[in-house]
């Protein structure tokens, strides 16, 4: 198995179009910094333009942080796209080229070969994953500082201590990788099915796309079973920066205001992940392979 | 002789169409197997159920003795392929796919193993090349490297010449022949070309709307009591008047102002050659045509919608 992963991601990283990806996330990265960089200021006074007349900004609220949770919020809408383009490839891909049918005439068996096409689409959401780490988290860290982190949302506004952050920044990536995850297990999905890999890329950013719109629609009929939408809790990784409450309504630094639910979610994720490539698994063994 | 391929009572049924229908046939070892069939006959559904491509409706498929289902992969460590194209990763070069497909196939070959591979098939030489940048004659011999790259007992191909051109026709039959002779291999080789099968393969199978129409070795097929000649020479009727009046009168098949058609042995021929020349009789052209080709164009073609031309 190992050595087959291992086949698998060579192929993966000898494709150009593996790194298209890549480049992407550097180019919007480095516009975000750049534009952060050069007109930061006015960006925060708009942030704040509601709360500076009653409260007192200390320190530098535009921080390496800060930009990371802007770069986050920006980007992790899109980078399934960019997942989907590889595992939505890995099998349609191989029937496209003609190459699938050679593979199925090797001594190894289709669920071994699936499992290895999954892990290795898998290793390259988590490779890409880092990428933005490094670039959006350890690079804004090193041009903008760190400092205290303000999240706001639309009826509150947490702060967070400048050594609060770190661990909160790594479960969200690991978060994150659940969902970039469960993108690709959907794409791995729809590429059993189809003969080029066109076909399952917008099938899958069309599903994400339909179900998110539902999921923000505040309509009745959905209310019930949106929370069975696996992109319902794909941004529940924003829980990692709200922090409990005490009796007087004082945040307590190192918590996470609701746990359960982001576990929860983190669950929901990992059990569409296991039925999506069950699935793949379950109808492409008994499949005629006709590419 | 041990078979190694035995197929038994093979049908496929794609919802409503029956690509394969109660299919029978053995290959014993050593075989160069030609699988004899018109485009559509049911040729690559049957490979591609030899190779679990396609799972079976009915029927059962033995190959060096086991269960084809319960043993596949056991077979498949002794099986090489190539199924119509050669396709391969463009991005590759040719090496890394050979090296790719050794791993695959759970074997560590060395790089000099892996050279002498491609030098076999004559891509030596362009082993750091992208396959983007191969001929199709050259994809194709990358291709049967592959096939052979775990060093297999049974190598099927399916079409192997599909698309090439006269020399890489050529070479892609020396090839086969050379793994049969050489190196011992049992080869089963598909194709819509009797010319191409009559020259490589020592018994053959035809098939036509997935059921089987003839099976045997290609000498009993080839009788040689069967042949058929055509001759063309400076004077077409000196040498029909010559022939039907001498021991050549019964074997005339048809006498026309381009040339004549006779049905004799092969043994024949050079006297009949001799008998031309020596009474003067110009030959322009002698092309022989087995009856076989006759009897496969007649038994294949008999459901076309076109009726053969005839001028």
């Amino acid at each position: 198995m190992w050595s087959l992963l291992k086949i698998e991601l060579f192929k993966v990283f000898k494709r150009p179009r593996t790194y298209i990806a890549f480049i992407a996330v550097w180019a919007i990265v480095t516009l975000i910094q750049v534009a952060i960089y050069v007109d930061g200021a006015k960006y925060m006074d708009f942030v704040l333009k509601d709360v500076k007349d009653n409260f007192d900004v200390i320190g530098n609220p535009l921080n390496g942080y800060f930009v990371c949770f802007i770069i986050l919020q920006t980007l992790l809408i899109h980078v399934p796209l960019l997942v989907a383009l590889v595992s939505a490839d890995m099998i349609a891909g191989e029937a496209n080229m003609g190459t699938l049918r050679l593979l199925i005439t090797k001594p190894i068996s289709r669920t071994k070969l699936l499992l290895s096409k999954f892990l290795a689409s898998a290793i390259y959401a988590l490779i890409l994953l880092i990428w933005i780490a490094i670039l959006g988290l350890f690079v804004s860290m090193l041009v903008f500082g760190t400092d205290g982190l303000m999240n706001a949302k639309s009826y509150e506004i947490i702060i967070l201590n400048g050594n609060d952050i770190f661990w909160r920044y790594i479960c969200a990536f690991g978060f994150a990788a659940i969902a970039l995850i469960t993108v690709a297990s959907l794409g791995f999905f729809f590429s059993i099915f189809a003969e080029n890999s066109l076909g399952p890329i917008v099938a899958t950013m069309s599903v994400i796309i339909v179900f998110t719109i539902l999921t923000t629609l505040d309509i009745p009929l959905f209310q019930s079973v949106k929370h069975l939408f696996f992109t319902s809790h794909m941004i529940g990784w924003k829980g990692f920066f709200e922090m409990k409450l005490d009796a007087d309504g004082v945040s307590i630094p190192g918590t996470i205001r609701n746990l359960p639910a982001v576990l929860k979610s983190a669950g929901i994720l990992t059990l569409h992940i296991v039925l999506f490539t069950g699935a793949a698994i379950f109808i492409f063994k008994r499949k005629d392979v006709l590419s | 002789m041990e078979s190694i391929i035995k197929v038994t009572h093979l049908t496929k049924v794609f919802k409503e169409v029956t690509a394969v229908n109660d299919l029978s046939f053995t290959v014993q070892q050593g075989d160069v197997y030609g699988f004899l069939g018109q485009n559509g006959a049911g040729k690559s559904t049957t490979i591609r159920m030899l190779l679990t491509l396609i799972t079976p409706t009915e029927g059962e498929i033995e190959i060096f003795g086991y269960n084809l289902l319960r043993h596949r992969k056991e077979i498949l460590q002794n099986t090489g392929a190539v199924i119509e194209r050669p396709d391969l990763y463009k991005y590759l070069t040719a090496y890394e796919t050979l090296e790719l497909f050794a791993k695959m196939s759970g074997i560590r070959v060395s790089r000099q193993s892996l050279m002498e591979q491609l030098e076999l098939v004559g891509l030596a030489q362009r082993a750091g090349s992208k396959v983007r940048t191969y001929s199709q004659g050259m994809k194709q011999r990358l291709g049967l490297a592959v096939a052979l790259v775990h060093n297999p007992q049974l190598i099927i191909l399916d079409e192997p010449t599909n698309g090439l051109d006269p020399q890489g026709i050529a070479d892609i039959r020396n090839l086969i022949l050379m793994l049969s002779q050489k190196l011992q291999k049992t080869v089963l080789v598909s194709s819509h070309l009797l010319s191409e099968i009559e020259q490589i393969a020592n018994r053959m199978l035809i098939i036509d709307r997935g059921s089987k129409l003839v099976e045997g070795t290609v000498s009993e097929l080839f009788s040689p009591d069967d042949t058929v000649i055509y001759i063309e020479t400076a004077d077409n009727n000196a040498a029909a008047q010559l022939l039907r009046s001498g021991e050549y009168s019964s074997s005339i098949i048809t006498t026309e102002a381009s040339g004549i058609e006779l049905k004799l042995r092969k043994d024949q021929i050079p006297a009949l050659t001799r008998l031309l020349v020596e009474r003067k009789i110009d030959i322009l052209g002698i092309s022989a045509r087995h009856s076989l080709e006759d009897y496969f164009l007649k038994i294949t073609t008999a459901n076309q919608h076109v009726e053969p031309f005839k001028n």
